[in-house]
């Protein structure tokens, strides 16, 4: 018994390392699968929370409805254990299912089209070594007429464009890998860029920002006033790497992303990433005149922001690094579209945990407290306060977010 | 007919500070760990968010985050010839519950014990001969020194992040420190908290009459830090609602704070919440525990097997729990036999209140460990040869809070209501301060923890049944020590002074402190201990009570929160680095 | 099972992480709560005390109330100090107390036997809250209705109701199988409460008590007047339920 106790401690360090490698599979492709998997975030999707991985089950919101993401394990019946390896590549770059089915675009091969066959056949071969899990997934539960995948060619037509990544010879190579990486496999824009009428992206306005699921994600390019332009190349790495820095935290849609994607990508490839983004900046978004302190809004939310939000915060708006986001120059305090202000006072947020970022610290939901009219008065503050900018928010678009959300609670 | 669940390594009984930092260190080192805890899960957003963590009335008075007496609590009586009956509400002391346990509801105040307590009976009887000491008085030297567990201490303070001034750095005495204190290994983590207008003008009487005032060490942090488990920590907003609250801005530490970000992440760790111990197994031999068995919230039984069982309660019930499951020999008073309930010890305070009509005190601004003390009066800190006690404390300016419910302060002959009240209440509440003593509690023979013969729990099991009273040892150094701070506090002009003296008996129902020390003491001596050195029990091997405060000999003169934490990493290390090793008793 | 799982999680792509948190309702798994992985949290988690609203006595019939009323309005009278007792809600407070866990001795150990004990060893009886209350409050309009030809507490004078008040505290005056000092000390204690909990309970109201001496409420930073010595602070308190100006004006 006590022997078996100390042999614990020695073999608990291997256990990870168990799983079998199938003998003929070449070794270091399968390894160059498994991280483009991790680059792709093939898992937020595709491995449920607490199910098996790659087994499918997570649903997407959709504006049109609900899509379930399928089981891409090996299974013959269930999952992609049949599919060749021409079929597989189809999916990703043209968005064709098995015998040339439409996929819905919830599946981001608008972005996977910018990945070679060979980091693509890479995927598919770290794939067949996942363990098949028999999981019959009813991948469709969109309303008529989203539920004919018909409909997609028509779709596809309109909105998609095929084609593999082409380098710019006029930018560093750390450039061209950070533009592939955000472009194909991290389908960065699948969030942040901003859509049309048809959930396309807009593709005048890449990464400039966009509304889905209820969150707001932001603009992500250099923009200085709604992007990430204020934060040094090593305050994006970081923030990706651990999902936090001195500025915010990664929390929302993004905790996904960092847990299974950026916190465990090479230090090479964040610099890439940070390098990329860094490098866009599409001007033209123009800093508004702050609304004025004596505005009656701007008052009552001073008086909340004072009582309320300061003691973590802080009076000058700066928060703490790692702890409490810094409003003052946030971008995503001055998007726009503030639905995920709203969100995240309304009903909280839990930050990310990573192993060099542990804390994970929540905001407490505010609903309680504040009624509509209060958060849009906060809000309104600290969008205008420390030398922010940005439209005033409407009480009653919070009730409106308030009464959405306690329907998804 | 308790359900058998897979073994486990390790089961650990209560995951407040102690059982945290267990778990986390035997977690890391490979072991599957098991913790199981009575109360529920708390988190600081969702329990105690800055947005009604501030409410007197539900946390400091209907006690909110405190342990039921209906789910369990005692019997008390001060002496031997009495009925004990039940604390029906707890009052004098309040036991913690749920996950975080004490560590959630504590002030922060972070106190190192003198390495002189630690040798307490041998160094007394060697400075002043053994007739020094009352009869009846059964302090014990610790099986521990302050040198060994000073590394202890510091990785104690470096989790907490612990605010301060080191007067002893490596046996170099420091300006702005303690001059008293045991040497450090380190600086504080964090420099000292920002102090208030009571605590300043306290320091300056007090260097005016020679003392040494010094900040007090506080794990409320005067600015953010990052603990060695990479846990971000936020600066002190000096709210004033410390004590009996959790804190809402990540700036108090806490098993929540401090180790649950890095402890719930390690996958061989799961938490058992709102599922009560109710024994302790052992096997045929009664040599070896086997493991636990708990009830959860529907009433069934579960066997948990484990190879090691940590009990990581608080400290009245870790006794509770060896007593139901009949590990060690009880103590009897009568013949001064057996040792498991042995030694029970308290804390001695007292207090000194001023009201200096012409200053603005703002005394809600606090946190639970700012202010300046002096420890000339601690320990053996100074000659007792012709005082007819032994023992002392520290003592000082602190006062925790201004919330009004609890702190409303008057002039002597103030009638308690009425007009005459109401104004005395108004004009009196921004000018007054407490200043306080925290003074020992040596043990003795008719102090001590048994099972109680007519009152159970919900469970059915025997309620424990404390015997306790201050002894005149305790009653004179009360007395002392607060003559010395009326000193004090004269020289700081007061338009008025009270001076409140800890008298006996020991009353259960006016809060003194939590500090509820013995019982399951270690020791160098299976005849007056229940653990060894590194915490062990004597009679079962895998069995641990890694630094409760029930294994205290005897208390000192200050908080035991640093002692109880340094001890864990203490037996965490034993057990890491000898247990695992060679898995039988180290001593 | 996964695909009714999952259907619970439809709308939590958002929070979707290794964890596992089971709170189980099913007898053929660990009742409790096993937490694996994770920090629990979930959006909207919250546990704010219910905000008292005017409304009905909850526990007092209207003669207890109108004796209640008249009490607490002797312990704090009303003055130029700013208002009593009444005015401020401590009766308020006390109702809704004594219809609540507080007035049932919820969480308390109430097993039998009860024995009398020593002072030091608290209170020992098996009533409770409302239930002195309810027999405190009779026993003192039978002891007036007596003593004062039929009247009601509410209806003498203050000066023989402060007279009546004494008596209850010192002892001096017997409440048919009631303690009248303890039941005076009740009282007093649960007032005292009421005119200084967070006005959100019902007492307090305006924040009176607060306002009376000084604190600034349900604050939480004040590391901008830590070192700000000898000077008042300046900003007005504040309930958990907020200030008045926390409402747009304009």
């Amino acid at each position: 018994m006590y022997r078996s106790l100390a042999l614990t401690v020695l073999s608990f360090a291997f256990i990870t390392c168990a799983h079998a490698q199938g003998a003929t599979q070449d070794f270091s492709r399968i390894e160059r699968g498994r991280y483009l998997t991790t680059l792709s975030d093939c898992a937020g999707c595709h491995t449920a929370p607490g199910g098996k991985p790659f087994a499918g089950g997570v649903a997407l919101q959709t504006p049109f409805g609900t899509l379930i993401a399928p089981n891409i394990t090996p299974d013959t019946e269930t999952g992609i254990g049949n599919w060749s390896d021409d079929e597989f590549v189809s999916a990703l770059q043209e968005g064709r299912g098995r015998n040339g089915t439409r996929l819905y675009p919830a599946m981001p091969y608008t972005a996977y089209t910018k990945m070679t066959r060979d980091d693509i056949l890479a995927i598919r071969a770290y794939l067949t070594t996942v363990t098949p899990v028999n999981h019959k997934v009813n991948a469709n539960q969109l309303p008529f007429p989203f539920n004919i995948r018909l409909a997609m060619m028509v779709w596809n037509w309109l909105n998609f464009t095929p084609g593999r990544f082409v380098p710019d010879p006029h930018q560093s190579d750390e450039w061209n890998r950070g533009a592939y990486l955000v472009q194909g496999p991290g389908h960065c824009g699948t969030c942040h860029t901003p859509k049309t009428i048809l959930n396309a992206d807009k593709n005048d306005a890449p990464l400039a920002g966009a509304t889905l699921q209820g969150w707001f994600a932001p603009n992500i390019t250099a923009n200085r006033y709604q992007g990430v332009g204020r934060w040094s190349k090593d305050d994006l790495i970081q923030y990706l790497k651990t999902g936090a820095n001195n500025a915010t935290l990664a929390s929302g849609p993004m905790v996904e992303a960092v847990t299974h994607s950026t916190s465990r990508m090479k230090d090479a490839d964040v610099a890439a990433i940070a390098t990329y983004l860094l490098g866009i900046d599409q001007g033209g978004i123009n800093k508004p005149a702050p609304l004025a302190a004596d505005n009656p809004s701007m008052k009552a939310g001073a008086a909340i922001y004072k009582d309320a939000c300061a003691p973590c915060h802080q009076d000058n708006g700066r928060g703490s690094a790692e702890l409490f986001p810094r409003l003052a120059g946030s971008a995503i305090v001055q998007s726009d579209d503030p639905t995920t202000l709203g969100r995240i006072v309304l009903e909280g947020s839990r930050a990310v945990a990573t192993s060099s970022a542990p804390t994970a610290p929540a905001m407490p939901a505010f609903d309680w407290r504040l009624d509509s009219d209060q958060v849009a008065a906060v809000l309104t503050y600290i969008r205008n306060s420390w030398g922010n900018a940005a439209p005033a928010v409407t009480g009653a678009a919070i009730a409106k977010q308030r009464t959405t959300l306690a329907h998804s609670r | 007919m308790a359900r058998k669940l897979p073994s486990k390594n390790v089961v650990v009984i209560g995951l407040g500070w102690t059982g945290s930092i267990l778990s986390y260190h035997l977690a890391k080192a490979g072991l599957d760990v098991v913790a199981i805890e009575r109360g529920p899960w708390r988190d600081t957003a969702t329990d105690f968010p800055p947005a009604y963590a501030q409410d007197e009335l539900r946390y400091a008075i209907r006690l909110d985050l405190f342990l039921r007496p209906a789910q369990e609590t005692l019997t008390f009586r001060n002496r031997a010839d009495q009925t004990a009956l039940p604390i029906r509400n707890f009052a004098g002391f309040l036991p913690g519950n749920g996950v975080g346990g004490a560590g959630i509801h504590w002030n922060g105040q972070t106190w190192r014990f003198l390495s002189t307590d630690f040798r307490l009976r041998s160094h007394l009887t060697e400075r002043y001969g053994a007739s020094m000491l009352p009869g009846d008085m059964t302090i014990q030297d610790w099986p521990v020194s302050y040198d060994e567990l000073e590394p202890y201490y510091d990785r104690f303070e470096k989790l907490c992040g612990t605010s301060g001034k080191a007067g002893n750095l490596k046996g170099v005495k420091q300006d702005g420190g303690n001059p008293f204190e045991g040497w450090r290994s380190s600086e504080y983590p964090t420099p000292p908290l920002k102090q208030g207008l009571g605590a300043t003008l306290f320091a300056e009487a007090a260097r005016k009459l020679g003392h040494s005032p010094f900040p007090q060490p506080a794990s409320n942090l005067s600015e953010a830090y990052t603990n060695p488990l990479g846990i971000r920590m936020g600066q002190c907003s000096y709210c004033g609602f410390c004590e009996r609250f959790g804190c809402g801005n990540y700036s108090k530490a806490s098993p929540q704070t401090c180790v649950l970000p890095a402890l719930m992440r390690l996958p061989n760790f799961t938490a058992q919440t709102e599922s009560e111990v109710l024994r302790i197994n052992l096997d045929s031999t009664g040599k070896r525990a086997t493991g636990v068995t708990y009830v959860d919230t529907s009433g069934e039984e579960w066997e948990q097997p484990a190879d090691i069982v940590l009990l990581c309660a608080f400290a009245l019930f870790n006794v509770q729990l060896m007593l139901i499951s009949g590990i060690g020999k009880p103590y009897d008073p009568d013949s001064g036999q057996g040792v498991l309930g042995r030694n029970y010890a308290y804390q001695t305070t007292s207090s000194v209140s001023v009201i200096l009509k012409d200053k603005v005190l703002n005394p809600f601004i606090a946190t639970g460990a700012h202010g300046m003390m002096i420890d000339d009066y601690n320990g053996d800190n100074f000659d007792h040869s012709n005082l007819g006690f032994v023992g002392g404390g520290y003592m000082g300016a602190g006062q925790t809070n201004g919330r009004p419910i609890q702190t409303r302060p008057v002039p002597k002959g103030t009638p308690k209501w009425g007009a005459a009240w109401k104004k005395a209440t108004a004009e009196t509440y921004q000018h007054a301060y407490s200043l306080s003593t925290h003074g020992s509690s040596y043990s003795y023979r008719d102090c001590w923890l048994d099972l109680d013969p007519t009152y159970k729990d919900r469970l059915g099991r025997p309620l424990m049944r404390m015997t306790f009273d201050f002894h005149d040892n305790e009653l004179k150094m009360s007395a002392y020590l607060t003559e010395r701070l009326a000193e004090i506090a004269k020289a700081m002009n007061p338009t008025e002074m009270q001076a409140h003296p800890r008298k006996g008996p020991y009353d259960s129902t006016i809060y003194q402190t939590t500090h509820n020390t013995g019982g399951t003491v270690m020791g160098d001596d299976p005849q007056t201990s229940v653990l060894n050195r590194y915490c062990q029990s004597w009679d079962v091997h895998n069995l641990f009570i890694p630094g409760g405060a029930s294994v205290f000999p005897q208390n000192h003169g200050y908080n035991p929160t640093n002692t109880v934490g340094a001890l864990a990493f203490w037996t965490a290390d034993a057990i890491t680095q000898l247990y695992l090793k060679n898995p039988g008793p180290l001593v | 099972m996964m695909d009714s799982q999952t259907s619970l999680r439809l709308s939590r792509r958002l929070f979707l992480t290794s964890a596992a948190i089971f709170l189980t309702t099913s007898a053929s798994v660990v009742h409790g709560r096993t937490i694996q992985q994770e920090m629990p949290w979930a959006p909207g988690a919250a546990d704010p005390p219910a905000q008292v609203r005017p409304g009905p006595w909850a526990f007092f019939t209207s003669d207890e109330a109108a004796t209640i009323e008249a009490i607490v309005d002797r312990l704090i009278p009303p003055d130029d100090h700013g208002p009593g007792g009444k005015d401020a809600g401590c009766a308020v407070f006390i109702d809704r107390q004594l219809a609540g866990p507080y007035g049932r001795s919820e969480g308390l150990y109430t097993r039998p036997p009860f024995m009398p004990g020593s002072s030091t060893q608290g209170y020992q009886n098996p009533a409770s809250p409302a239930g002195r209350y309810r027999n405190g409050l009779k026993a003192l309009a039978d002891q007036v209705g007596q003593s004062r030809s039929g009247k009601a507490f509410h209806e003498l004078t203050a000066a023989e109701q402060d007279k009546i008040l004494s008596a209850l505290e010192d002892g001096s005056v017997k409440l048919k199988d009631v303690d009248a000092k303890a039941f005076f000390a009740m009282v007093l204690q649960d007032t005292q409460q009421g005119f200084f909990a967070d006005p959100i309970y019902g007492g307090n109201r305006d924040m009176a008590g607060w306002k009376l001496v000084g604190f600034p409420g349900a604050r939480y930073d004040y590391r901008d007047w830590v070192e700000r010595h000898n000077e008042s602070y300046p900003l007005p308190p504040v309930s958990i339920m907020g200030r008045a100006d926390w409402l747009s004006k304009g």
